[in-house]
């Protein structure tokens, strides 16, 4: 494990040189269309429902440009796997800074912790974003959480992410916790070779 | 509610940050395939889905604009306008300046063309075949864009978006015997602007 300090430049050498779009574009992009899913469907719940079913879409197809763009991120275990994503993700994909912590005790024999926490304050998604009156439990954030699902779901993690502090609800940072359900064990298709 | 920061007591962003385009590309893709879905089969739907879109991020550039480049000053000539999205605005949502900005032939002088031949929304965009001349996602978006730009200047206009592919760029190439791969040909992009008549005649007033 590298050492937590210097977070500047967390193994800034393997941060791959991505093309890079105006954060506006994205931000109000993104706005657009959540309004548009606001009007299309009828309670904010299934609104947030259908974030979260994007953002699973976007990460189970980002995790591969990811993985192949950055070199020699590992996310062998649980805890790598949260590590590279708050920081290697968030900065290479992002743009912004994250950092992994309130690890849960390890709970089975030697399987390591199975529950963190993402933490960023700054949030590129929700520049010039408020919150109108009415819409308090619109998760605005939610397809982060999708994204972080559908990515660790393609590398054989399945796990829960919920968003505990929005800074959209007067919150003084952003928190994600993660919490890992199942880590699928990798089988090799031995056969082939026959 | 009293513990929410408002969005005035944040400083303006400074429009400097940026997110990788792979987000934007995933994000643009999960708009399209929303839209589709929501659209049942039809193409004029699907592009008016995705104009909403732009209409709403070209109004609220306009104001971050102005207020961040312009010194509060909005313009209030046609031309002033059109050179503001041909450079301001394609500069700051997709990267670069335009790649022209014309003037159509027509007897009211009321058309205007911007057109970008390597629009950056279209980058990972592979439209069907037979669908290729029809539908131009990217640029739904931008002629919304550009009509949400307008609209909320005062230019009230018809916006629509054209695709024509560039020449000197094979359509298809052909790899191995008989197999024929589709390379995406690059597209160029062409905004097609007419302007309301209330538009020409202010600008008449206010050149006299």
């Amino acid at each position: 494990m590298s050492a937590r300090g210097a977070s500047n430049a967390p193994r800034g050498s393997q941060l791959p040189a991505q093309e890079k779009v105006s954060n506006e574009l994205f931000t109000l992009t993104y706005g657009a269309m959540v309004r548009q899913l606001l009007h299309d469907f009828e309670t904010v719940e299934e609104v947030n429902a259908e974030l979260d079913a994007m953002g699973a879409r976007i990460g189970s197809r980002l995790v591969d440009d990811f993985l192949a763009n950055a070199q020699g991120v590992r996310c062998a275990d649980f805890k790598s796997a949260a590590d590279s994503v708050a920081r290697v993700g968030f900065r290479s994909l992002l743009g912004v800074t994250a950092r992994v912590g309130a690890w849960s005790e390890t709970s089975d024999a030697g399987s390591g912790p199975s529950a963190c926490s993402i933490y960023f304050e700054e949030n590129p998604i929700t520049d010039f974003v408020e919150l109108p009156r009415g819409l308090e439990e619109l998760s605005y954030c939610n397809v982060l959480c999708g994204v972080i699902r559908g990515a660790l779901e393609q590398i054989g993690m399945h796990v829960t992410v919920v968003v505990v502090k929005d800074m959209l609800k007067g919150a003084d940072g952003n928190e994600l916790r993660l919490t890992l359900k199942e880590h699928a064990a990798e089988t090799y298709p031995f056969k082939d070779d026959d | 509610m009293a513990t929410t920061q408002g969005r005035w007591d944040v400083p303006l962003p400074t429009g400097k940050s940026e997110v990788s385009l792979s987000a934007m590309s995933f994000l643009f893709s999960e708009l399209v395939q929303y839209s589709q879905a929501r659209s049942a089969r039809s193409i004029v739907e699907l592009e008016r889905r995705l104009e909403d879109v732009g209409y709403e991020v070209g109004e609220r550039m306009l104001e971050v604009l102005c207020l961040r480049e312009k010194g509060r000053r909005r313009e209030t000539r046609i031309l002033g306008i059109l050179g503001f999205l041909h450079t301001s605005v394609w500069k700051s949502l997709f990267g670069k300046v335009a790649d022209a900005l014309e003037k159509g032939v027509t007897e009211e002088d009321d058309e205007y063309m911007i057109s970008d031949n390597d629009l950056v929304l279209n980058r990972f965009i592979s439209v069907p075949k037979e669908m290729e001349n029809s539908v131009n996602c990217g640029g739904s978006f931008a002629a919304g864009v550009v009509r949400g730009v307008l609209d909320a200047a005062g230019f009230p206009a018809r916006v629509t978006a054209h695709a024509m592919p560039l020449p000197g760029t094979p359509a298809a190439a052909t790899v191995g015997p008989g197999n024929t791969v589709s390379v995406p040909s690059r597209v160029r992009t062409t905004i097609l602007i007419k302007l309301d008549r209330s538009v020409l005649q202010r600008e008449a007033r206010l050149a006299a």
